[in-house]
Order: structure tokens, then C-alpha cells, then sequence
């Protein structure tokens, strides 16, 4: 068995949790900040979604293995929706 | 769940159930990647509304989100319990973690009847689409969690979940906040980045 | 061991679903192979009216679904069910019931693609099912929904075989059997298995999206409602050309391991065969739209999936040298297994280069869907895979029946189906750059197509006739033949330690491996022979379980279901929830609240079992 975090650590992991999606929810409303909401939210849930993996899942403790099972194709799966997304189009900017 | 054979440490040290379980995760993010792939490459091609602006109520789904994200830390303070072998706890937070589950299901519910009655359906348009399909086998997946941890609480109550047992609530466990963090994309991709 | 009918269907025995996978994929070889001969009558002559145009529709589609998800990935299945874990030195795979519903879940759906046939709605959009074809607009009867379901049902059933051998090669490896020590075999089945699991959740996701716009009518490869059919030729092949890597992978494995056993040296460049093949299973996932580039997704696109494809030639090649390398300076003994391992390499090496000539755009452009195309996949597929597992049988077969198989058949077996193949086959490039294009169902005289038509269709008879062959064979072997030794090669793989068939627990203490060739190596005395420990008093097996069928029961009436009533959709559900929950409990309950069992009750201990075959040591 591996050594999980105490739970103390999980309460810690969840208090910034909740503080950056209380973040994130408000960007969305601030308009000034429209030209770099994408960018910021998406930086902003992927450091959700490390937190979640790392301390919940404990993949930032757990054996390499593990991290590789579920890094590899989630690298493959980002790799494939970014290529989708040029292949459609997405990120041709309209010109005014 | 526990079986003579398939509760065996392999030759790596590690659990062939616990490995199971991140090789599945590993194809659940190829499974909803594609479906993510699909909303976005759809994104603001359907000729004719109602469009995420329209519809997308932010306030309410940033309330489910955060029960979703709360139920991941209840999850691993059950998982905490089981391994403390504190039976009380793991009652509790067994139980409390399928019920936000069941809350950001009736979120969703409630979600789905008001976007349906606003005029935004499967058939009318390519966001309706791939939003109802994309979320909705997220949904599906919220609700399988749920039935599986219920499972486990009733194993609690009965006393039959013990020390010995805390690899198969880290397995159902890591399940949930997988599909936790499939929400979090969601909820970036989908609701806010509009 | 449970004997009979019931012994079968609650097994979990990998040695006994592997050799249920065979049989069953071995059956439907044969109702493949006479679809495509049924194509072939079509087309011998011009203006063919064998069968009409609708029907051959049909053909065509069962034909190719039928081989590559009811064939040659089952056959593979065969051997990694009944090889892997007695090459890994272990008793079982990792989840040895769900081994079991994989297989019940692959019959059930096999069953259900071929049902159609008897509603007089078979599968007509062709292998890959171009969007459109498939509209419900367009193809409004149950023949596509058959396609869809089908296919759902066999995803689910490779990718739980994946997520197990995954954690069956991972975590099941003998002592001392470091990855390096793997034999190559193992290593193309793990690529493979990743393959699986990573390409099959993007077909099913294609797959959904075209359930949803046929059932509930949304607008997903709809062009008129904004939609775009190209998003599923895209799904498509981002789960194709995987695929395609999928069926090739383990006839690779196989011939690394026929070649060295026959010329008597070991594998030249074991560890560059290993990351080839993991770098060819890696690019795979960059490549797809090489099949795409009539499309016209521009020239930047078109320019590097090209690249990606010519890369992807790269590693294929330098395996092709390593296994002429295997054979250079050997002691070479010709068995049939060789031959059909020489027979992969040279039809392989053809495939390859028509691959690498269709990956320039250009002259794709010529090739797409012209009959030179039908070549090249022929040629990998057939002269590739197909003679790949035919190899692995001739070599495998009397460690699986415990019987041998003529070697004087098995040549005429190898020659009818080398010389086959090629009359059938190798006309099809000359058809395909005389311009004839694949899926017509009949063509004029005079284009100057005849003749190549007719010597394409006697070849395939010739073939048919290498195929009856081998089932005389076989039928022989099982009838008559004399018992196989446990090492009738002289092999160098665990396997080959054990009995043949092997117990029902493989080994009797579990081996210790020193190295790659490890029972070379204790042969001659290179491997330190070790005090045997004391024979286990009793060796734990998983007990057979009722469960699997029950779950791929409910599984396949749900699926049934969605093409008839709503209600036996519900009931497979119950019958899957039933079953599932029955399995996960099935050894807690019989313990009556206590948690593990105690490590001396296993339902089925091997008691007292003299040492009939002993291990490596
Ligand atoms: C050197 C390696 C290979 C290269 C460069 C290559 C290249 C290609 C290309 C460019 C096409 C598209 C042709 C077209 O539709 O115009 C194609 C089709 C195809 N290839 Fe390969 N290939 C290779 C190996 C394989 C292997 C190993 C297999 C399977 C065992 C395979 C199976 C197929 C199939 C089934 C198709 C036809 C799909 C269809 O249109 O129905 N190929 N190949
Ligand atoms: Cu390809």
C-alpha cells in the first residue's frame, strides 16, 4: 500500500480547488479580461485538473506505472482533439 | 470485487485490479476526447440557435460543479476512513459522496428539462447535439459512480468493508474523480469559454 | 476440470478460450472466405450476374467485416489467450473471468453482425461505412443498424481483453522475466493491447454519433443541418490505421518467434524489433488521414500526413532486415512454419511497398479506391497477417492439441495458399492501374479488365484449396496423429517447458527466467539449474463461473433489443446488472460475511498432482 496524504493535505487540495473554480466562474464575467479568458481558464482547469490527479488520485505518490497508464493516452487524446480542431478549422481567425 | 485469485500482487508489486483501473482511465480519456473533439469541432457551425449564449446558465452550473468537486474530496476522506478502519466515517462519507453525485445528477436533470422546454433539442441544431451527447454520457458515467459507491456504502452498513478492503474503495474512487475531472474540462470547454 | 458442454461455457481456463476463440474465428475465416469467393464468381467474367447489385453491396461489407473483426483479430486473440500467459511463465491472465466475457461478448456480437443476414438486412456501406451511405436518409432499413451495434458489441469485447492482457503482461511476468527477457510475441501483444484500448473508444464515439443521428435523428454527418460527414471519416480512421496496426502487430510477434526457433540463432536486434514496434503502434495515431487525401484537405495537411506515412515505413523496414538478419548464417530447418514465417516477409514486404507508394499524394490520387488499393491491403492483410497466423498455428498447434500436424500437407498447404494468393491478388495491381474501381458490382467487356478478372477468381480457388487442406490436416492430426512431445521445435520460450497441451496450471512452480531465450539457455546449460523447491502442495486456480455468459447474454439482448422493442432493452440491462452484481459478489457470498478467503480454501485446489511435467528447472 502506498502513503497516502493525510487529510489535512485533502482539505488543502480542496480549499484551492474551490477557490479557483470561485476564480474562474468570475472571470467570466469580468469583460475586460474577454481577450485572454480562454487561455487563463484553461490554464486555470488545468491546474485543476492536476491537483485532482496528483493529491486525490495520489498519482504524485503512486508507482510510475500508474502515472504512465493514464499520461500517455491522455497526452494522445489532447495531441487528437488539438489536431481535429486545426483539421476543422478551429483555429483559423476570421478577419474582420 | 474481491476474488482469490484476482486480489494478487503482480510481478510489478502493484494491484492487477488497481492497474486495471488506470489502463481503463487511459481509454476513457480516447473516449471522451473524441466526444470533446467533436463539440469543439462543432462549435458555433450550427446554422440556426439556440447557441450556448444563449441557453448556458452559468450561475446554476457553477452551484453542480462545485457539488461535484466537493464530492471528490468526500471520496478521498472515505477512502481515509476505510484505510483508518473508521467504520463511522467510512458510513458517512460513502454515503455523502454518491449524494452530491445524485445532486449534480438532479442539477443536470433540471438542466436538460429547461434547455428542452427553451427550444434546444437534440435534433434542432449541431450544439444541441453534441452538447446533449457529450454531457450526457458524462452524466451517464456520474451515475454508474453512483450506483457502484452506493454498492460499497451498503457493504459499510453491514460491516463488510474493513482495512483489507481500502483497495477496492480506492479503486471506485479513483474512477469518481476521473470522471470528476472530465467535468472540470467540461465545464471550461463547454460553459465558460463560450 | 469441468467436463462437457457446461465445463466450456463456464470456463475460465485461457488455454480454453484461447482454443474458443480459434475455432470461432477459424469458422468465420470460412464464411469471410466464401463471401469473397461469392465476389469473385461476380466479377470473373464481365456483366456478371451472380448476384445482384444490392447483394453485392452486402458481400462486399460482411466480407470485410467479417475478416477483420470476426477473423484475423480473433485468430490473434487465439494465440494471445493460449500463449501469452505460458510464455510469461504464469498460471492465468490477470482477470481471468472477464477473459471469459470477452470471448462471450466477441461470439455474441459475431452472431448478431451475421443474424442480419437472415432479416435480409445485411451491412451494406462498405467495411468502413462512409458517412452518408449510412443516413438513415439514404439507408433507411435495419442493415447499417446491425453494422453499428455489431461493432459496439465487438469493441466492448477487445477492449476488456485489452485492459487484461495489459495488466496480465505488466504484472504477470515470471520471476526475473525483465521486460528485456520478454519474448517478442509478448511485446507486439502489449502494443497491440495499448492499440486497442486506445483506438477503439474513438470508433465508438464515431459509432455513437452515427447511432444517435439514425435513432434520434440528430445532425451529427448530416451536411444539410451544418454537419459534416468528414468528422466521421476522421473518427473512422483515427480508429483505422491503429487498426490496421492492430491486425499486423501480432503476426509480427509470431514470425520473431518461428524464425529464430528455425534457424537455430536467436532474434538479430531484439531490442531494436521491441521499439520498432512500439514506435510503429506509436505513429500509428499520427497518420490516419492518408487515407483521406482525395478529400482535399490541402496541400500543408496532405504534405504531412504524407511524411507521417513514409516515417512510418521507416521502422517497418528496419524489421523486415532484422528478421533476413534472423535467418543469415543459421542452421535453418524448413518446416511448414517457416514457410509460411518466409511466406509473411516476402508478401508483407509487397504490401509495404505499395503502402509507401500510395503514401505520395499524387499518386493516390490515381490508386484511391481503384482495385490497386484492394491489392495492397490484401497483401498485408492476407499475405501478412493471415500468413502470419498460419505460421503460428504450424508452430503452436502441438502445444495446443498435443498432437502433431503433417509436414507433407502442411507444404502443400503453404504452396496452394502462396500460389493462391498471389494469381488472386496480384492482378488486382495491374486492374487497379487499368483504372477498374473497387465496389462495382459489374463492368463492360472490353476495358481491357477481362482477362486479369478471370485469373484473379481461378486464384481464388487455388487458395481455397491450400485452406481445405489444412482443415484435412487438422482433422487428421486430432484423429490419428501421433502425441506431441512437450518441445517438438527444440523452442527457446517458456511454452515449450511444459506439457503438451500443458496442465491445467501451466507450471508446476512457477520458473525463474535468466534469459531471453531461456530454455535454450537451460538446454545448454547456460542457465543456472536451481534445487528444485518441494512441489506446491496444491496450486490455486480461478474456479469456473457461470457469470460472463450471463453478463454478455444480457449485454447482447439489450442490444437486440435496440432493434425491436425498448422492453428487452430494459431487460438486458436487468440481466447485465444481474449478472455483474452476482459476479462481483460471487466469492464474498459463499464466504458468508467474511472477507478474504483463508489461502487454503480455493474452490478448486489441485491436490496431490504427481509431477507429471516439470517446470524449466
Ligand atoms: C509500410 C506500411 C504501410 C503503408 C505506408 C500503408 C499505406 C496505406 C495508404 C496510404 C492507404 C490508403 C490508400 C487509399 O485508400 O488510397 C492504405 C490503405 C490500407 N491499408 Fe495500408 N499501409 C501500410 C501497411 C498496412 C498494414 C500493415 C495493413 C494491415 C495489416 C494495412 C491495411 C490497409 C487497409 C485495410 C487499407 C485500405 C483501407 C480501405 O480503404 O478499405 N496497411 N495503406
Ligand atoms: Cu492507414
Amino acid at each position: 500500500m502506498t502513503q497516502h496524504p493525510p487529510v489535512r493535505t485533502y482539505l488543502l487540495v480542496a480549499a484551492v480547488l474551490a477557490v479557483i473554480t470561485a476564480v474562474e466562474v468570475s472571470l467570466f464575467y469580468v469583460t475586460v479580461m474577454a481577450r485572454f479568458l480562454a487561455p487563463l481558464l484553461i490554464v486555470l482547469s488545468a491546474a485543476k485538473f492536476s491537483l485532482v490527479v496528483m493529491f486525490f488520485m495520489h498519482l504524485r505518490s503512486d508507482h510510475r506505472a500508474f502515472t504512465g497508464l493514464f499520461v500517455g493516452p491522455l497526452a494522445i487524446a489532447i495531441a487528437i482533439i488539438l489536431a481535429l480542431m486545426a483539421l476543422f478549422g478551429a483555429f483559423v481567425v476570421a478577419r474582420p | 470485487m474481491t476474488t482469490p485469485h484476482e486480489a494478487v500482487i503482480g510481478s510489478t508489486g502493484l494491484d492487477h485490479r488497481k492497474m486495471g483501473v488506470w489502463a481503463f482511465l487511459g481509454s476513457e480519456c480516447m473516449f471522451f476526447g473524441s466526444l470533446i473533439a467533436t463539440y469543439l469541432v462543432y462549435k458555433g457551425r450550427s446554422p440556426s440557435g439556440p447557441t450556448p449564449h444563449e441557453i448556458l446558465n452559468i450561475p446554476l452550473t457553477s452551484i453542480s460543479t462545485f457539488v461535484l468537486l466537493m464530492s471528490s474530496l468526500l471520496m478521498v476522506l472515505a477512502l481515509a476512513a476505510v484505510q483508518r478502519g473508521d467504520a463511522l466515517g467510512a458510513r458517512l462519507w460513502l454515503f455523502g459522496t454518491p449524494f452530491f453525485g445524485m445532486i449534480f445528477l438532479g442539477f443536470q436533470v433540471y438542466e436538460f428539462a429547461t434547455f428542452v422546454r427553451e427550444g434546444l433539442t437534440l435534433q434542432v441544431n449541431l450544439f444541441g447535439a453534441s452538447f446533449f451527447v457529450l454531457t450526457g454520457f458524462h452524466g451517464a458515467h456520474v451515475s454508474v459512480g453512483v450506483v457502484w459507491l452506493l454498492t460499497l456504502w451498503t457493504l459499510a452498513l453491514r460491516n463488510r468493508l474493513t482495512r483489507a478492503d481500502a483497495l477496492i474503495v480506492e479503486i471506485a474512487g479513483l474512477y469518481w474523480h476521473f470522471v470528476d475531472i472530465v467535468w472540470i474540462v467540461i465545464f471550461t470547454l463547454v460553459y465558460l469559454i463560450q | 476440470m469441468t467436463r462437457g458442454v457446461w465445463g466450456w461455457i463456464t470456463t475460465v481456463d485461457h488455454k480454453r478460450i484461447g482454443i474458443l476463440y480459434g475455432v470461432t474465428a477459424f469458422v468465420f475465416l470460412l464464411v469471410g472466405g466464401f463471401e469473397a469467393a461469392l465476389i469473385r464468381l461476380q466479377l470473373a467474367r464481365p456483366d456478371g450476374a451472380v448476384v445482384s447489385a444490392g447483394t453485392y453491396n452486402e458481400l462486399f461489407t460482411m466480407h470485410g467485416t467479417t475478416m477483420v473483426f470476426l477473423a484475423v483479430m480473433p485468430l490473434n486473440a487465439a494465440f494471445f489467450n493460449y500463449i501469452v500467459p505460458l510464455m510469461l511463465g504464469a498460471r492465468d491472465v490477470a482477470f481471468p473471468r472477464l477473459n471469459a466475457l470477452s470471448y462471450w461478448i466477441f461470439l455474441f456480437g459475431s452472431l448478431f453482425l451475421n443474424a442480419s443476414f437472415f432479416v435480409n438486412a445485411a451491412p451494406n456501406a462498405g467495411w468502413f461505412g462512409y458517412a452518408n451511405l449510412t443516413a438513415k436518409q439514404f439507408s433507411p432499413g435495419a442493415n447499417i443498424d446491425f453494422w453499428v451495434i455489431s461493432l459496439q458489441l465487438l469493441g466492448v469485447s477487445s477492449l476488456i481483453a485489452g485492459f487484461n492482457f495489459i495488466v496480465t503482461i505488466l504484472n504477470m511476468r515470471a520471476p526475473g522475466m525483465t521486460f528485456m527477457r520478454m519474448p517478442v510475441f509478448v511485446w507486439m501483444t502489449l502494443v497491440t493491447q495499448f492499440l486497442i484500448v486506445l483506438a477503439f473508444p474513438v470508433i465508438t464515439v464515431g459509432l455513437i454519433l452515427l447511432l444517435f443521428d439514425r435513432f434520434f435523428g440528430t445532425n451529427f454527418y448530416n451536411p444539410g443541418a451544418g454537419g459534416n460527414p468528414l468528422l466521421w471519416q476522421h473518427l473512422f480512421w483515427l480508429f483505422g490505421h491503429p487498426e490496421v496496426y492492430i491486425l499486423i502487430l501480432p503476426a509480427m510477434g509470431i514470425v520473431s518467434e518461428v524464425l529464430p526457433t528455425f534457424a537455430r540463432k536467436p532474434l538479430f536486434g531484439y531490442p531494436v524489433v521491441v521499439y520498432s514496434g512500439m514506435l510503429i503502434g506509436l505513429f500509428g495515431f499520427g497518420v490516419w488521414s492518408h487515407h483521406m487525401f482525395t478529400v482535399g484537405l490541402g496541400a500543408v495537411v496532405d504534405s504531412a500526413f504524407a511524411v507521417g506515412t513514409m516515417l512510418i515505413g521507416i521502422p517497418t523496414g528496419v524489421k523486415i532486415f532484422n528478421w533476413i538478419a534472423t535467418l543469415w548464417g543459421g542452421r535453418i530447418r524448413l518446416t511448414t512454419a517457416l514457410w509460411f514465417a518466409l511466406g509473411f516477409i516476402a508478401m508483407f514486404l509487397m504490401g509495404g511497398l505499395s503502402g509507401i507508394m500510395h503514401a505520395a499524394p499524387p499518386v493516390d490520387m490515381q490508386q484511391q479506391d481503384s482495385y490497386f488499393v484492394v491489392a495492397h491491403l490484401h497483401y498485408v492483410l492476407v499475405g501478412g497477417s493471415l500468413f502470419g497466423i498460419f505460421a503460428g498455428l504450424y508452430y503452436w498447434w502441438p502445444k495446443m492439441t498435443g498432437r502433431m500436424l503433417s509436414e507433407r500437407a502442411g507444404r502443400w498447404n503453404f504452396w496452394l495458399m502462396f500460389v493462391g494468393f498471389n494469381v488472386t491478388f496480384f492482378p488486382m495491381h495491374f486492374l487497379g492501374l487499368l483504372g477498374m474501381p473497387r465496389r462495382i458490382y459489374t463492368y463492360a467487356g472490353g476495358l481491357g479488365w477481362d482477362l486479369w478478372n478471370l485469373v484473379s477468381t481461378v486464384g481464388v480457388f487455388i487458395l481455397a484449396l491450400g485452406i481445405l487442406v489444412f482443415i484435412g490436416n487438422a482433422v487428421a492430426s486430432l484423429r490419428s496423429a501421433a502425441p506431441a512431445p512437450a518441445d517438438p521445435w527444440d523452442g527457446r520460450t517458456l511454452e515449450w517447458a511444459v506439457s503438451s497441451p500443458p496442465p491445467e496450471y501451466n507450471f508446476r512452480n512457477i520458473p525463474t527466467v535468466h534469459h531471453r531465450d531461456e530454455l535454450w539457455a537451460l538446454k545448454a546449460g547456460r542457465a543456472p539449474v536451481e534445487a528444485a523447491p518441494p512441489p506446491p502442495r496444491e496450486i490455486h486456480l480461478p474456479p469456473p463461473s457461470f457469470y460472463p455468459i450471463v453478463v454478455a447474454a444480457g449485454v447482447v439482448l439489450a442490444a437486440t433489443g435496440a432493434l425491436t422493442h425498448l422492453a428487452l432493452v430494459v431487460a438486458g440491462a436487468l440481466v447485465v446488472v444481474f449478472g455483474a452484481y452476482r459476479w462481483a459478489f460471487e466469492y464474498r457470498s459463499s464466504l458468508g460475511g467474511g472477507l478474504r478467503p483463508p489461502s487454503d480454501a480455493s474452490p478448486r485446489g489441485l491436490r496431490g498432482q504427481s509431477p507429471r511435467s516439470s517446470g524449466p528447472r
